[in-house]
């Protein structure tokens, strides 16, 4: 299984707008890249990034072979409740990788 | 590392030895406009409140640090939609799309990107009402990315 790390604030005040930083472990193989005996090493990318909070997608990302290895990728969001943000990266083949991270919210 | 004999055969071939050569036909500049019109959809993409935060010389282009930020409220009435991506002269022109909301508070996206040549990157941003503005920067890479796998 690869390695995801992300980083949530464990606390903030409720509206606050807090980092969210998600990275996982990937090549991104880009399709693009020949082999000696002629051909190109076939595509597997990380095509899609989700983040669940709160009972909607709260963040999305189509992501294409231009994004660098081991896809990092973080933006804002606004605390408005306690609970848990669910991280999904989906791969080319269908394949989802998942990662959980708690926050609570006064 | 196997593909490190090609890679130099190449830099001492030049210019016409690279047009030979096994690999993928690059975007052009054409070819980001052509995306970004499709990104558009029709609006005027305008210059303004989209700031993109890249270095001007990339030593390493297999990870450019790329920051894109947009001068929204981000209320329900009026927030960044999408905020997308483009180069000019990798293989293919999109880079990636990010898609936000309100919930956001901050319309702010960072990420690490391949830039596979010396070009222009260009970061737009599709607000809720429609309307699309956008932001470019030009820089040097010195490494790019890919060249040796």
């Amino acid at each position: 299984m690869s390695r995801a790390l992300v980083s949530v604030p464990p606390r903030a005040r409720r509206g606050e707008v807090v980092e969210i930083r998600a990275m996982v472990q990937h090549e991104m193989e880009t399709g693009f890249r020949p082999l000696p005996q002629g051909g190109f090493v076939p595509r597997l990318i990380l095509r899609r990034f989700e983040c669940d909070y709160d009972g909607a997608t709260v963040f999305a990302a189509d992501l294409h072979p231009a994004i660098s290895a081991n896809p990092y990728i973080a933006f804002r969001l606004r605390a408005t409740r306690s609970g848990e943000l669910v991280f999904r990266w989906i791969d080319d083949r269908g394949a989802v990788r998942e990662e959980r991270a708690a926050i609570e919210v006064a | 590392m196997i593909l490190r004999a090609p890679s130099r055969r190449l830099l001492l071939a030049g210019g016409l030895a690279l047009a030979a050569a096994p690999f993928p036909a690059r975007a052009t500049p054409e070819a980001a406009r052509a995306a970004m019109r499709a990104f558009a959809g029709g609006a005027e993409p305008r210059r303004g409140r989209v700031e993109l935060d890249i270095p001007t010389l990339v030593e390493n282009g297999n990870a450019v640090p790329t920051v894109v930020r947009v001068d929204s409220p981000m209320t329900e009435e009026d927030h960044v939609v999408e905020i997308a991506l483009f180069n000019e002269r990798n293989p293919l022109p999109d880079i990636a799309r990010f898609h936000l909301g309100p919930r956001c508070g901050e319309a702010w996206v960072s990420t690490r990107i391949r830039l596979g040549d010396t070009q222009t990157v260009h970061a737009l941003a599709r607000m809720k009402d429609g309307s699309v503005w956008a932001a470019s920067a030009e820089l040097i890479v010195t490494l790019p990315a890919c060249i040796e796998g």
